[in-house]
């Protein structure tokens, strides 16, 4: 469990580490907290001739709120997600999914950034960011293109993201006070990858809702029915909340076993309960 | 007379090994350096079961890439049972025309670093063509199932039959008859440290080096010694610190055999250290079995007989000195329990299969038997319309039996078990549970109460492993107890120390013995030339077994230092005593120094006749050689999500006896390691295969491991019955732990799923499984 042998460059600059991405002869790719791509490394899974490391670069770095947008750089970590000022409503939720990600000692490596370029589907960035409507901002030869989460995510580990792009911040509304956000993580061990996840966030102000199911075999899943209950605001009994999940897991045209659609629908009316509480 | 010792048995020392790990300052197989040292990889199958066509090495490397021919005469590991019937194969230690499991060593790559050794290996071809696999237990047994040895009749390793009693009488006369057919999974050990060897040469001794993390360094000498066809004063075989065991460094390694046949054929140190996926992948597994029970009973819970079908899937070899057939003897053997059942009937089945071979593992054949025939209690309580704990209690050997030879011929000496079980019955609540239940919980789970109660054979002697027929009988251990001539004391012991405490519970004794400051003790250990030949840590004997020998040979220093002192002092042995490391005349004493002093660098003060030297050299046998036998009840209350399959445990209780305790900090920490072992085993640990013998779970993803979140406290109550059989009526408790935890944790998520009729009879009791055992108990109501 020792990788093969691959060329380690750490440039001073986005620009320069966006320039060393540019080269198409090779296999190159960025390393922030390497929480998933040293072990894959390690495992010899997918071999790199080199790694862009990205992790000390200012510009992908910090924590800040402008005009009721908050921007996360992609190398924030966990850790500093889990610790930060609660800014904003937006912030408050993302602070408790934090605190769950694996544990400390990978929190305070892994980055948001790498997670959501990652799009792991049983971990939680993905599908927490996409339901409070973020939207990423990719780092190309040609500039900057902002991409919606909700088109960005393609499948298991598949994005929107090009080989020559860097994922370089999040950007999410901040949301009020009024915003009424739950989730629900279903694993085996404290900190283990999910087996499955629902987010709700709810904002009555912004006239927004949206329920997004991950810990499935493909990319975070917007689930329309059990977003309409939510949009209505009060709280639905459990099993008309399961049944719609269940609605929405059949329209999404993928392929469920018995335990898999009962745990997620499961997953899904708790997340509504936690938010509506 | 000895004054009583102030830091002897009994006493909650601190553990003076703990220091040097707290600090980081340990010294395991990864942190030795040696001038030169290469590391090793091994090229292993990627395949079940198929035939090497060839082995292609990379241009160039010819001197770096070693397969079995390059190793030089050396012999296969061959793990033969006296038992007959047994079938034979040969582990060689780099596969050779065939593999038989993914993982199977097939050759050895050397570069100064891991990673080039690695890169190396990836580089060598291997042609395969490929054999139909047999990757199940029960599979194997069919007759046009693949062979995984092409000389064998079959793939039953072997038949073990145990006939007591007339069970065909019973079926057809008990009141009740109650069947159960459940399973456990395929487990690693996962020591925190991995295996790991180094060997070299060394010219000044003439010897070759090995150092190896294993449980028992002396034997390991004795059968590299065999397998290389050196003499084994040209061996010497060292385990260094070693980080937790359980069983899988208690194996004769094919890796440990490579990497010595490597070192006389290379002119410098090679050392192969495992990462996880090898060990997940390569190392010995453990557990698998497969039961078929049927227990007759009285209408009241009675259970008068049994009859058992067990089957171990053993995997593609036999470990050394082990043999496959261990795990399905010990089960079948220790099936009964602490019951007092005396009609028996078992056939145990060892399959071999296209898996990593089975090996022990803490517990060995135990938790398998007691998972089994714990579940088949609760069911004939069930069947009898009574609380488990009461049917459990009345089915006991009594106290007033004791000695009681079981219907195995286990020789149970002593102890109240049904004792320990209402203490566990109390301390856990039963009556609260109930009314609990009643009651329903606000968050819709569903709580349940389960038991397991479990005999531990533990420092089993001579008689016991005669009777297994196993290729070395474990008999005894050594002890030298040697004064330095400034007056404090060595004991080289044969024993290996790796988690257990033994450099500190050792000195203890000493201090019982002599009244000597365990912090003047140096307890040494894990090296074939420094101490005695002795048989290692295993089969909780360490504690009974050396520490019968360090009694013993602090006993008998006590008589010589007590004859020096006394002539010292200018009286007669028989009016001194030992205090605080002097002997002593009524108010006059010399301390150990002076003794000391005068044995090694003064013989003109000794008394006429006495030879100078304080070193004495004895070998412990404990009185009775079929085991002391510890015993216990674990309970276990917990709550189930029926509608995520979660399962929490909310309180933990382990009752347990292991006759006198010589630590009791100690033995409570040991009892809990060997519960989270255990919850392991219940809840997590699982390396399911493939149909085509692909393991399915080989990094720390898929095999899950119970944390520090998943383990609640564990509340353990001590009680005391001595052993009429050892020193101190102490007896072993290593294991203990880890023997009950699945079928506690199992007997209470069935009775938390009771009410909806389902019923669980595998392990780990995954969500998936917890889940879908409530669709079919749903289904099984309407």
């Amino acid at each position: 469990m020792k990788p093969a042998p691959f060329e380690y460059k750490r440039p001073g600059s986005l620009a320069e580490a966006v320039a060393l991405l540019a080269d198409q002869s090779r296999v190159v790719k960025p390393l922030a907290g390497g929480q998933s791509l040293v072990p894959m490394l390690n495992l010899r899974l997918a071999p790199i001739d080199l790694a862009v490391d990205i992790s000390r670069l200012a510009e992908l770095r910090g924590i800040s709120l402008e005009r009721e947008v908050l921007r996360i750089g992609a190398c924030v970590t966990h850790a500093e997600i889990e610790d930060a000022q609660p800014l904003s409503a937006s912030m408050r939720l993302l602070r408790a999914v934090a605190g769950g990600i694996a544990n400390r000692a990978i929190r305070n490596r892994g980055t948001v950034g790498g997670s959501v370029a990652l799009a792991d589907p049983a971990t939680e960035w993905p599908s927490a960011l996409l339901a409070l409507d973020a939207v990423a901002h990719l780092r190309g030869p040609a500039g900057v293109r902002s991409v919606p989460l909700s088109e960005f995510f393609l499948g298991a580990y598949t994005t929107a993201l090009r080989q020559d792009e860097l994922l370089q911040a999040i950007t999410l509304p901040a949301r009020s006070a009024s915003l009424k956000a739950g989730f629900e993580k279903i694993c085996r061990k404290a900190g283990e990858f999910a087996s499955s996840l629902a987010f709700v966030a709810i904002d009555p102000s912004a006239g927004y809702a949206r329920v997004v199911l991950g810990g499935t075999g493909g990319a975070p899943l917007v689930l329309q029915r059990v977003g309409a209950l939510a949009m209505k605001g009060s709280p639905a009994e459990a099993a008309a909340v399961r049944a719609a999940a269940q609605e929405d897991l059949a329209a999404s045209g993928r392929q469920f076993d018995e335990y898999e659609r009962q745990i997620h629908s499961v997953s899904v009316a708790r997340a509504l309960k936690k938010a509506l509480a | 007379m000895q004054q009583a010792a102030t830091q002897g048995v009994g006493k909650p020392l601190r553990r003076s090994e703990d220091g040097r790990f707290l600090h980081g300052r340990g010294k395991y197989l990864a942190d030795l350096h040696v001038e030169g040292m290469q590391e090793a990889v091994f090229v292993r199958s990627p395949v079940a079961h198929a035939r090497i066509r060839r082995i292609e090495v990379p241009q160039g490397a010819a001197a770096r890439v070693f397969t079995l021919a390059d190793l030089g005469d050396i012999k296969p590991i061959m793990a033969v049972s006296a038992a007959a019937g047994y079938q034979r194969s040969n582990y060689p230690a780099l596969a050779t025309g065939k593999v038989r499991f993914v993982g199977e060593p097939i050759a050895i790559c050397v570069a100064p670093t891991r990673a080039e050794a690695e890169d190396l290996a990836q580089q060598v071809l291997v042609d395969f063509e490929d054999l139909p696999a047999v990757t199940d237990m029960y599979a194997a047994r069919e007759p046009d199932a693949p062979r995984v040895h092409d000389e064998w009749s079959d793939n039953v390793a072997f038949l073990g039959r145990i006939d007591a009693g007339d069970i065909d009488a019973l079926a057809r006369s008990a009141d009740l008859k109650v069947s159960i057919t459940t399973r456990q999974a395929r487990q690693a050990a996962v020591p925190l440290e991995g295996r790991g060897v180094l060997a070299y040469r060394d010219h000044r001794l003439d010897e070759l080096t090995v150092y190896s993390s294993t449980q028992f360094p002396h034997v390991i000498r004795t059968i590299l010694a065999d397998c290389l066809r050196l003499p084994e004063r040209r061996l010497r075989v060292v385990a260094p610190d070693v980080g937790g065991g359980f069983g899988v460094k208690n194996n004769f390694q094919p890796e440990e055999l490579a990497l010595a046949a490597l070192a006389l054929r290379v002119d410098f140190p090679v050392r192969w250290v495992e990462d996880r996926r090898e060990h997940l992948l390569a190392s010995a597994h453990a557990r698998e079995h497969g039961y078929k029970l049927i227990a007759y009973a009285d209408r009241s819970g009675r259970i008068l007989g049994i009859d058992a079908e067990i089957t171990v899937d053993a995997g593609a070899y036999s470990i050394w000195p082990w043999t496959s057939s261990m795990e399905a003897g010990m089960a079948s053997g220790i099936l009964t329990g602490p019951y007092d059942i005396r009609t028996y009937r078992a056939r145990a089945y060892t399959m071999a299969t296209n898996k990593s071979p089975i090996g022990p593992y803490r517990g060995v054949g135990r938790p398998g038997a007691c998972f089994a025939v714990e579940q088949l209690v609760d069911a004939v309580a069930r069947a009898a319309g009574r609380e488990p704990h009461e049917v459990r209690a009345e089915n006991m050997v009594r106290p007033e039996q004791m000695p009681y030879v079981s219907v195995t011929k286990k020789h149970f000496d002593s102890g109240d078990y049904p004792a320990l079980l209402r203490k566990a019955a109390e301390e856990i609540g039963v009556a609260q549970v109930r009314e609990r239940q009643q009651r329903g919980e606000a968050d819709g789970r569903l709580i349940g109460v389960g038991f397991a109660s479990y005999t531990e054979q533990s420092a089993h002697g001579t008689d016991e492993w005669v009777a297994r027929g196993l290729p070395v009988v474990f008999g005894y251990e050594p002890c030298t107890a040697r004064f330095t001539p400034d007056g404090e004391l060595v004991l080289l012991v044969g024993i290996q120390n790796h988690g257990q405490g033994l450099e500190t519970t050792l000195a203890q004794v000493a201090n019982q013995e002599l009244t000597i400051d365990p912090r003047r003790v140096a307890v040494r250990h894990g090296d074939s030339s420094l101490s005695p030949y002795g048989m290692g840590t295993f089969a909780s004997r360490s504690m009974v077994m050396a520490g019968g020998a360090v009694a013993k040979a602090c006993r008998e220093m006590a008589q010589k230092v007590k004859r020096i002192g006394a002539h010292l002092l200018g009286t007669e042995p028989g009016v001194v005593s030992l205090r605080d490391g002097a002997v002593w005349h009524g108010d006059k004493s010399v301390p150990f120094a002076r003794v000391a002093e005068a044995a090694f660098l003064h013989p003109e003060r000794l008394p006429k006749g006495e030879a100078p030297g304080l070193d004495v050299t004895v070998v412990y046998e404990p009185g009775c050689s079929t085991g002391a036998f510890a015993y216990a009840t674990h309970a276990a209350m917990i709550a189930v999500d029926p509608d995520t399959g979660l399962v929490e445990i909310l309180d933990y209780v382990a009752a347990h006896d292991c006759g006198t305790v010589v630590n009791p900090m100690i033995v409570e920490h040991q009892v809990i390691g060997g519960v989270a072992q255990g919850i392991g085993s219940a809840l997590f640990e699982e390396i399911p295969y493939d149909e085509q013998g692909q393991p399915l779970a080989s990094t720390f993803m898929d095999y899950l491991l119970p944390g520090a979140a998943e383990v609640p406290r564990i509340r353990v109550f001590h009680t005391e019955t001595p052993s009429p059989h050892t020193t101190y009526g102490m007896k072993g408790m290593g294991e203990g732990g880890a023997i009950a935890p699945p079928a506690a944790i199992l007997n209470a998520i069935n009775d938390a799923l009771r009410t909806l009729g389902a019923e669980l009879r595998q392990s780990p009791c995954s969500p998936r499984r917890i889940v879908a055992a409530i669709r079919a108990g749903a289904g099984g109501r309407k």
